[in-house]
Order: structure tokens, then sequence, then C-alpha cells
């Protein structure tokens, strides 16, 4: 599967996502800026994204911990989540998303 | 007390950070006769443990099939008692200087200094600052009319007040500074709330009586001259903006991690890590160790069983520049008397 994920200037790029792995993961792996400072914990909220065009409907919906925590990010929209809590799978393929401020 | 008042402190190692690792190395150190100071940002030991992750549960620990990030921490300070450690909490270590007679001075941000032959660097990804909303030119107003943190209830009496967030600390300062301020607005991205129940069952009361506002919503823009706040800009879920007045904006978004001052002391770093070799875990500049996840080196990984192991490496090492004339005697706590004696059990 395929993550279209921009960066904060409006920079895209496609990361190779692996089945099972988190999105937090590939894109900190891809090297794009994700502080991501607790690990995956979902203890943090620094590593939010928009999720774009259509695909936020599409991801399971966050759990009550997530929603909790997206209330310690900054600049949260309807469209956020923490990407630590969004596992690759292949009915992502193509995902948009755009990393959130920090 | 003033900041010139103060007398530097003399000891043998000044560690900065009091994360698990910052514990640990008290013990090591400890066994070897060695003192240490510890400063934190924080007001409480632990570090990333209690400060992001208190209550989940830590699997990897070494003989602890699951303990919890503030049970570890907990124990970590039973086990490193008996060394007696003097702890500066709520400080952040601001500088460092090497002396002429080869020790090091660090300072902190509230005038505290430690003269030590040895510096320990424990600090994690750095120090723990408040976030940052990401509303332009919100620099200009911090510490005039944008807060992070409330030091004196009183200083908002009589002002138009605006709090972001939806945590415990927002909704804390909106029951709090509500009777005092003329007026108060809360803010947040969505009608609900990761604070406790009974804050927001009384915040919903304070609201349903006039007495403060409530908005689903956020700040987009900051207006005002010279750091002094006159009035928001805030964008509602439905794309709406309104203007609203306000003198004082306090967001509440808990803390992240920043390197911070450490990046000025002079280490060499690479990627805002400190570069160690594995044998003392001591940086390229001789007397300064880095232990945890701020270190670097072939293998790293970022654990807390590895920092552990660091700090007993970097504690033998601590020991020939504290003590250059004596010998290291290694010792096992199992059979020694003297360590028990130490530990207080013997």
């Amino acid at each position: 599967m395929k993550i279209i994920a921009k960066d904060r200037e409006g920079k895209e790029t496609v990361i190779e996502g692996r089945d099972g792995w988190t999105i937090m993961e590939m894109l900190r792996d891809a090297g794009l800026p994700i502080t991501a400072e607790c690990g995956g914990a979902c203890a943090c909220a620094t590593c939010h994204v928009y999720i774009d065009d259509g695909w936020y409907e599409k991801l399971v919906p966050p759990s009550e911990g997530e929603t909790d925590m997206l209330d310690m990010a900054l600049a949260v929209q309807p469209n956020s989540r923490l990407s630590c809590q969004l596992t690759c799978s292949e009915e992502l393929d193509g995902i948009k998303l755009t990393l959130a401020p920090e | 007390m003033s900041e010139q008042a103060k007398t530097a402190i003399e000891t043998d190692v000044a560690i900065i950070g009091a994360g698990p690792i910052g514990l640990f190395a008290v013990f090591e150190l400890g066994l070897l006769d060695l003192k240490a100071h510890l400063v934190d940002i924080l007001d409480r030991p632990g570090g990333q443990c209690t400060e992001l992750y208190p209550e989940k549960p830590i699997y990897d620990i070494p003989g602890l099939p699951i303990v919890t990030g503030q049970e570890l921490v907990d124990r970590l300070m039973e086990q490193i008692k008996p060394f007696g450690a003097t702890f500066h909490f709520g400080e952040m270590a601001s500088g460092l200087e090497k002396l002429a007679d080869g020790r090091w001075k660090l300072k902190t941000d509230t005038g505290t200094e430690i003269v030590a032959p040895v510096i320990v660097v424990a600090a994690g990804g750095g120090s723990f600052v408040p976030k940052r909303p990401p509303i332009k030119g919100i620099e200009a107003y911090e510490g005039t009319s944008v807060h992070y943190a409330v030091r004196k209830m009183e200083s908002f009496r009589g002002k138009n007040v605006l709090i972001a967030g939806g945590g415990d600390s927002a909704l804390d300062w909106t029951l709090n500074l509500a009777p005092i301020a003329k007026s108060l607005t809360l803010v947040h991205h969505r009608d609900g709330f990761r604070a406790a129940q009974h804050s927001v069952n009384r915040m919903r009361e304070l609201v349903a009586q006039g007495k403060i506002k409530f908005h689903v919503a956020s700040v987009k823009s900051l207006h005002g001259e010279g750091g002094q706040l006159a009035g928001v800009t805030l964008l509602g879920h439905d794309k709406t903006e309104w203007h609203q007045e306000a003198d004082a904006l306090l967001p509440f978004f808990g803390l992240t991690i920043k390197l911070g001052p450490i990046a000025e002391f002079g280490i060499n770093l690479h990627e805002n890590l400190i570069p160690v070799d594995t044998a003392r875990f001591e940086s390229q500049t001789p007397g300064i160790f880095a232990i945890g996840d701020i270190n670097s080196y072939t293998g790293k990984l970022k654990l807390i069983l590895s920092g552990f192991h660091e700090a007993a490496l970097m504690a033998q090492a601590a020991f020939h520049i504290c003590r250059p004339n004596e010998k290291l005697r290694f010792q096992y706590t199992t059979s020694s008397s003297n360590l028990q004696k130490k530990l207080g059990v013997a």
C-alpha cells in the first residue's frame, strides 16, 4: 500500500507502507519531521496528522484513548488523527494525509 | 534567596535529568561512594515515564514482567534512597562552564550552581516545555499576555481571560479563574473533554449560569500591540469566524520535549544526540558523559534497560575522574558486606 504524505511546507512524499506497521512508523522511517516522542503509546499527541480527501471516513474510528489524547494536540480539526493509532493495510492503499503543525 | 546569595554546591557528579536512567545512575555511582546532585525541569522524578505514561504498563524491564511508568520510578526512588542524592526539581540546566581546576560548573535557570568533576547528561530528548499553539506571532505576547502556567491568580483579576484546551489544566484554571476574571471564555476543538468529569460538570454549570462562556472553536489569530493582547479571532468548526476581546490567553496543551540549552553547552552533537564511546559512555568532551535516550553509538537502542547498562559503565569511568588516586574495587551487592552497609541492609 502507498501513503501519500504532505509535510508542513506542502511537499508531497509517496511512502510504501508495510502491512501491520503504523502510519507513524512509516512517516518516521521515511524521514518526515514527525516528533512521535512517546514512541507510539498514544501518550503525547505529537504524531498528529490531518486525513485528506475523504479518507477519514474509511479509517477505523478513533478509540476513546485517542480522542482524549487529541485534546493535547495543537490545531485539531475534524479530520485529525494520531498516526500511531493507524495501521497500514491494503484497504488504505493511496491514503492521503498532511502533517499537523507543531 | 537572591541568585547572587546562593553559593555553589560542590559534589562528585551533577546529573542533568531525573528520569529512570538519571535515577539509576545515582545507584551505580552510590555503590562507588560517589555523591550526586540531579537537576530536572519537571517538579518530580521520572521524566517521560511519569510525564507521558505514568499509568501505561512497561513489559521489558528485566525481572519485572509488568510495571507502570509511575511504579518503575517509585521503585527506583526506593532503590536509590540509601545514597541520599539531592534533587533540584523545577530547574532547567541552563549553562555549563569549565573551571580552572578542571571541574565543571553547571548552572540552572533559578541560579543554582553545581561544581563537579563529572557531568552526566541523562536528559532523554531534552526539557519538557509547554506546547506552543501554531498561532502567528504568539511569541511576541508570551510572558505578558500569553501564559502557559498560572503563577499568581491575582494577576488575572479584572481581565478578559481566554483559556484554550480540554485537559485537566484547562478545566482547573477555568474553574479557579472564573470568580477572579472580568470575563472568562474556554475554547476547545470539541464539546468533550479529557479532564476529570467533576471539573467538566462544574464548568458546564458555570456556563449554564452565564458566568463563563464555552465555544467549540480554536484561536486563529491574535490582535494587540507591544505584547499586550486586546482581542483574538476565533474560528468555529463550522468555519465561522468572530472577534472576541481578550487581555490574556492561557493555552493548555500539555508538554513537549525540546533539546533546550544543552545544545549550547559546547558538547558535540549529532542530530540532537550526543555521540559517546561504548566503554565509558563519555562524550567527546572528557568528564561529560551521556546516558539513556540522549546518546548515540553504533547499535544504540532507545530502551530503558540499555540506559541502565550505560549508567553502570559510566559510573566506573566517573570514579577514576573523581578519585584519581584510589583503586576501584569491583564488588557484588550479593556478597559484599561493604556494599550492603552502603545499602543499609547489613
